[in-house]
């Protein structure tokens, strides 16, 4: 290598080690190796010399820049890596900060409720039908089979805009309006607000009920049993001890009503079951006759069973609320906690 | 119903504890609320009787009595109480003994006179609530056995909840026979012997009402003493059964109705004038009932009446001039059967409940009357003593409830309950019930008795074997059903999903009464014809709401006292107006929103919400159901003139409302920030524009930006209106990005910008195409609107 060769690579090298930032590098990477860069020059000067010399010459050039160019590179992946260390550096953030934007409210805990009771059964083809709640005398009680001084109309404290207009008192009337409107086979569930003139401690003159009922060909009480244990387990997400205890509804025949071990003590007895150890949580039955003959279904060829459960006891026994008042006073720090 | 657990096992008495018969009667529908104990604990109190008396020596009150418990030598104790007198047979509290409320008896000195025990009333026993000395029990009792033991103490009240059904069961012979089935075993009715028939007057019976009243016995007993002591078994039983003695012929009626189930009444005799009527009362005759509550009749009651009066609400209450007293002498004991349909609702008509009304309303065995009137007879003799006169009895047979036998089929047990049952368990189960079995080729024939008033068809019966059989142990089936793919409607936006994006951008669910204070309705919505409740449970919760923003306004009003600034609610539900005498019922979904636009935090500059905020969150609700709205200025008398708008479809028809509380209305109702509210009726929300394709264009688009000076009257929404009516199929769309007043515009003047997105689907636009849209554009609006280009 000539000494201006030597010479120049070196003061290249030097150049590199000089350059401050990024920027400075490659103002050095064109001054070597630029179109008029010293090692182009060389190169171009190439075509003076003797033949014989210039292979030498050629590859001691390229030997030079190659060296060169080397240099640059882990110069210029260092500074990079220094550029990038920098920004990293300036840019951290608090990230245990909250952080911005709108919150997310929550579902009223009745319609987590309905919903989930809605999908168990939904999943399995249960139709969900929706009533009016200012309803007439005859589909609350006339067609269910509860004729005007029926001892049961005094167990439904019912309000009344003149005599035959009420606020429905249960969610069964749905059950008469669907099967004036459709025929059997019909799997339907009829989740919506009822209404009783009562108000204490254990009452509010508003709740929610949803009433289920099935009619085919061949359904018995079984069937009845086999939803109504299959939905307990789906809706507690787990092995229930579930009891049927005949009861009595003007609007179904045989008539149950289902209890399930107490969740709060596991059976054991407390304040919630009244110490008896089981929670009285839904009523049902098979469809009673009179009820099929209101809406023209003959009772001979198809069989039914219908359910009906009180929504703010199921949410209750499910989330722990120890007061029923709760939900309609609608306080932001109760509702917040069932997101 | 309250009944002794003694008094039902001297009737039946299977081999079972407490708790397995409150079990199996709870499991067989008879449901048992509670179970207490009859007596409070007390221990060591024995009958005593009296044999000897001194006065104390040292005290004008207290007397020294000898006592004999059944020892050798009778014991000295001390006593206070007025009654006590030689003879007397009493409850003696021995030293060591625990009275209730832990009242331990010692060995003490009264002024220096030792006593060994002391002398019991029924207060200190826990049979009563009051008592004016000792506890007289009767002579014949033994002395020195144990008083719990004598009097039976150690019973147990069960407490029924019975369905309305099963009046066969309002009484103890009722339940007895449910437990002989349930344990496959005889049970026994009462036994007695009649009284001997020893005179023969009697008062005629008229009955004019004879559907409502299909049997009706009358019998006159003479000479009774009225001041006869009830016999301590039967106030025990009375007691027990929640019900206060008042008097031993009132007694003797309650607890025949108790015992057999038959409502009885007995009249002094000496009181009534001429005949007996069962007939309708007449419009505004006046009744004095026994608990001092004066009724005017409306025409509509059954009574009982004689020739001058009116005697008895039939089936209720027996009035106050006619009742027995204790200087009764001769009465006259009314034992009828009343219709259930007759006597329904009539108690609560007037207010009254009674143990007679609930019985008759629900059924009463119209077989029993005979019996039962006998039973009556025998124990107001054997207590009040009396002469008995012949029973009248007036019966219209065909009036008589039917019971018609119900065929109960073989397949239908299997089709219904799932089980299949042998003949003999089928007969053992009805006949037990006291019904009538016959068998058929394809079942039973079965005929119920008179206190089953509950069985009238074949699924009446088969709830019979399946409660007999245990609901328990019929079988569970899996879902038996046919099964269909479920429907996915995608024309309909689901109202969970409106939801759960209004949850998403903050607003809290919640839900609130459908009836409203009238105030705040009228207040809120003062035009709307709304519908009010007959019998509202609070002035509170009068009304039905027609709109959702009274229960909204209240519930913010209710978190705001809570220290909550920021508020934002939803609720859907239904509204409910009077339009035309009709009561439409309309389901809307609402939000209400104040405060600030976000919770406060560290990094924002936050403001207050306003219109644009709960416009942006109605535009997203729009955006999901794929529906192009228009929003047009209106005047509601809640909402703030210049901040409320109608949403409206492109049809036109009115989804809903959104604006800002009427500033006034702000402060009436107690907010000192401004509150922004919708309404939107669900029915329109849920139609959902199915997405149709359209070809993607594949030549760039141009956006081009105009500034628009124009007068602030008109409505941005009039400026695009003229772009869009030019139809240019090129502007694909048009984006405002600016509102400015100020330097540059006049007063009265806005500044608008806007732009244009330009797109062909077929070529690239030429700049001299876009100049000519431009211009045909600026054209069409200066020449409507009078908007110049600003500079």
């Amino acid at each position: 290598m000539s000494a201006n060769l030597e010479e120049i690579l070196s003061q290249g090298i030097q150049a590199l080690a000089e350059a401050k930032d990024l920027n400075q590098l490659e103002q050095v990477r064109v001054s070597y190796l630029g179109k008029k860069g010293e090692f182009t020059l060389q190169m171009k000067q190439l075509g003076k010399l003797d033949p014989d010399q210039r292979r030498a010459v050629g590859q001691a050039i390229n030997k030079a820049k190659g060296e060169f160019q080397q240099k640059l590179e882990v110069t210029k992946v260092t500074m990079q890596q220094v550029a990038l260390d920098t920004r990293l550096a300036s840019e951290f953030v608090d990230i245990t900060l909250p952080g911005r934007g709108q919150s997310v409210a929550g579902l009223h805990p009745v319609t987590i409720t309905l919903r989930r009771i809605s999908k168990i059964f939904s999943s399995v083809g249960f139709k969900v039908l929706e009533g009016p709640e200012i309803e007439d005398d005859y589909h609350n009680f006339e067609a269910l089979n509860i004729p005007l001084h029926h001892p049961a109309r005094a167990m439904h404290d019912t309000f009344y805009f003149d005599a035959h207009t009420v606020l429905r008192t249960h969610t069964s009337p749905v059950q008469i309006r669907a099967m004036e409107a459709e025929k059997p086979p019909l799997k339907v569930i009829a989740p919506g607000r009822v209404y009783r003139c009562d108000s204490d401690v254990t009452h509010t003159p508003m709740f929610h009920q949803v009433e289920g009922f099935l009619v085919d060909t061949d359904v018995s009480f079984a069937d009845l049993k086999g939803v109504v244990y299959e939905f307990l387990r789906a809706f507690f997400e787990k092995e229930i001890p579930v009891r049927f205890r005949p009861s009595y509804f003007p609007f179904t025949e045989p008539s149950a009503e289902v209890d399930i071990e107490c969740v709060m003590c596991d059976g054991k007895g407390c304040r919630v079951c009244g110490h008896t150890g089981w929670l009285e949580v839904m009523g049902c039955g098979m469809i009673h006759p009179e009820v099929f003959k209101s809406v023209d279904i003959n009772s001979d060829e198809f069989t039914g069973f219908a359910f009906g459960m009180g929504v703010e006891r199921l949410a209750m026994l499910r989330y722990g609320i120890n007061d029923l008042r709760m939900f309609f006073d609608n306080d932001l720090k109760f509702l917040e906690q069932f997101h | 119903m309250q009944i002794s657990e003694a008094w039902l096992r001297e009737l039946v008495n299977p081999s079972i504890s407490t708790k397995e018969l409150v079990e199996q009667l709870t499991m067989a529908g008879l449901e048992v609320d509670s179970v207490e104990p009859a007596t409070a604990e007390f221990s060591k109190v024995i009958v005593g009787e009296v044999t000897a008396i001194e006065q104390h020596s040292n005290a004008d009150k207290l007397r020294v009595c000898k006592v004999s418990v059944g020892e050798s030598e009778p014991l000295q104790i001390v006593c206070g109480a007025s009654n006590v007198r030689v003879g007397l047979k009493i409850p003696v509290a021995m030293v060591g003994a625990i009275l209730p409320g832990n009242f331990k008896i010692k060995k003490s000195k009264l002024r220096a006179e030792p006593s060994l025990g002391m002398l019991c009333s029924e207060k200190e026993l826990g049979l009563a609530k009051e008592a004016d000395g000792l506890m007289e029990l009767s002579n014949d009792a033994p002395v020195g056995t144990d008083v719990r033991e004598y009097l039976a103490l150690d019973d147990n009240i069960m407490e029924m909840d019975l369905t309305p059904n099963r009046a066969d069961c309002l009484s103890v012979e009722g339940v007895a026979r449910e437990v002989g089935v349930l344990n496959k075993m005889d049970w026994n009715p009462v036994t007695f012997d009649k009284a001997e028939i020893s005179h023969d007057a009697t008062i005629e019976v008229k009955i004019e009402a004879k559907e409502a009243c299909p049997r009706y016995l009358g019998r006159l007993i003479k000479n009774v003493n009225a001041n006869a002591k009830t016999p301590l078994w039967m106030q025990e039983k009375l007691r027990r059964s929640g019900v206060r003695s008042l008097g031993s012929l009132i007694d003797v009626t309650n607890y025949v109705l108790l015992e057999l189930g038959q409502p009885l009444h007995a009249f002094d005799a000496d009181k009534l004038t001429g005949s007996i009527t069962v007939r309708k009362g007449q419009k505004g005759e006046k009744l004095d009932l026994l608990n001092d509550q004066t009724i005017i009749l409306d025409g509509s009651a059954l009574v009982i009446a004689d020739d001058q009066q009116v005697l008895a609400l039939a089936g209720v209450m027996g009035g106050k001039n006619t009742s027995v007293t204790d200087a009764s002498k001769n009465i006259f004991l009314e034992c009828a059967f009343f219709t259930p349909i007759t006597i329904a609702g009539k108690a609560r008509q007037f207010g009254l409940h009674t143990d007679s009304s609930h019985r008759f309303e629900r059924g009463v065995d119209f077989t029993l009357q005979q019996r039962a009137i006998e039973r009556a007879t025998q124990l107001i003799v054997d207590i009040a003593g009396g002469t008995v006169g012949p029973i009248s009895e007036v019966t219209t047979t065909e009036a008589l409830p039917l019971r018609p036998a119900v065929m109960l089929r073989h397949s239908r047990i299997e089709r219904v309950l799932g089980i299949t049952m042998a003949n003999e368990d089928i007969r053992q189960i009805f006949t037990g019930l006291g019904m009538d079995v016959e068998e058929q080729d394809d079942g039973w024939c079965i005929t119920p008795p008179g206190y089953r008033f509950d069985i009238a068809i074949e699924a009446d019966l088969l709830e019979e074997v399946g409660r007999i059989y245990g609901y328990n142990n019929l079988p569970n089936s899996s879902l038996l059903m046919r099964s269909e793919l479920a429907h996915s409607e995608e024309a309909v936006l689901p109202l969970a999903r409106v939801e759960d994006l209004l949850v998403d951008k903050g607003y809290q669910e919640v839900i609130t009464y459908s009836f409203v204070d009238e105030e705040i309705q009228k207040i809120i919505a003062p035009n709307d014809e709304f519908i009010r409740i007959k019998n509202p449970i609070s002035s509170e919760l009068s009304v039905m709401r027609t709109t959702l923003w009274c229960g909204l306004l209240n519930v913010a009003l209710h978190n705001i006292k809570r220290q909550q600034n920021r508020v934002r609610l939803f609720e859907s539900g239904l509204r409910f107006i009077n339009k035309k005498e009709q009561m439409v019922q309309q389901r809307m979904i609402s939000g209400l929103l104040l405060g600030t636009v976000f919770a406060e935090q560290w990094s924002e500059k936050s403001r207050k919400v306003d219109f644009f905020d709960m416009k942006g969150d109605l535009s997203a609700i729009f955006h999901l159901n794929n529906c192009d709205v228009q929003y047009k200025k209106t005047l509601h008398p809640a909402l703030h003139p210049g901040q409320s708008a109608e949403v409206l479809t492109r049809q036109g028809e009115i989804i809903g409302v959104v604006g800002m509380l009427y500033p006034t209305l702000e402060k009436q109702l107690g907010f000192d920030t401004p509150v922004f509210l919708f309404e939107l009726d669900q029915a329109l929300i849920f139609e959902k524009q199915i997405p149709k394709f359209e070809t993607l264009s594949k030549f760039p688009s141009v956006r081009r930006d105009m500034a628009l000076i124009v007068e602030e009257k008109i409505a941005v929404s009039e400026i695009t209106d003229c772009i869009n009516q030019g139809n240019e199929k090129v502007i694909k769309d048009i984006l405002i990005f600016d509102i400015y007043r100020g330097d540059g515009v006049d007063d009265g003047y806005k500044s608008v910008a806007l732009s244009l997105l330009l797109q062909d689907d077929k070529e690239t636009l030429t700049d001299s195409e876009i100049d000519a849209i431009f211009v045909r554009v600026l054209e069409t609006i200066k020449s409507k609107i009078s908007a110049k280009l600003r500079d």
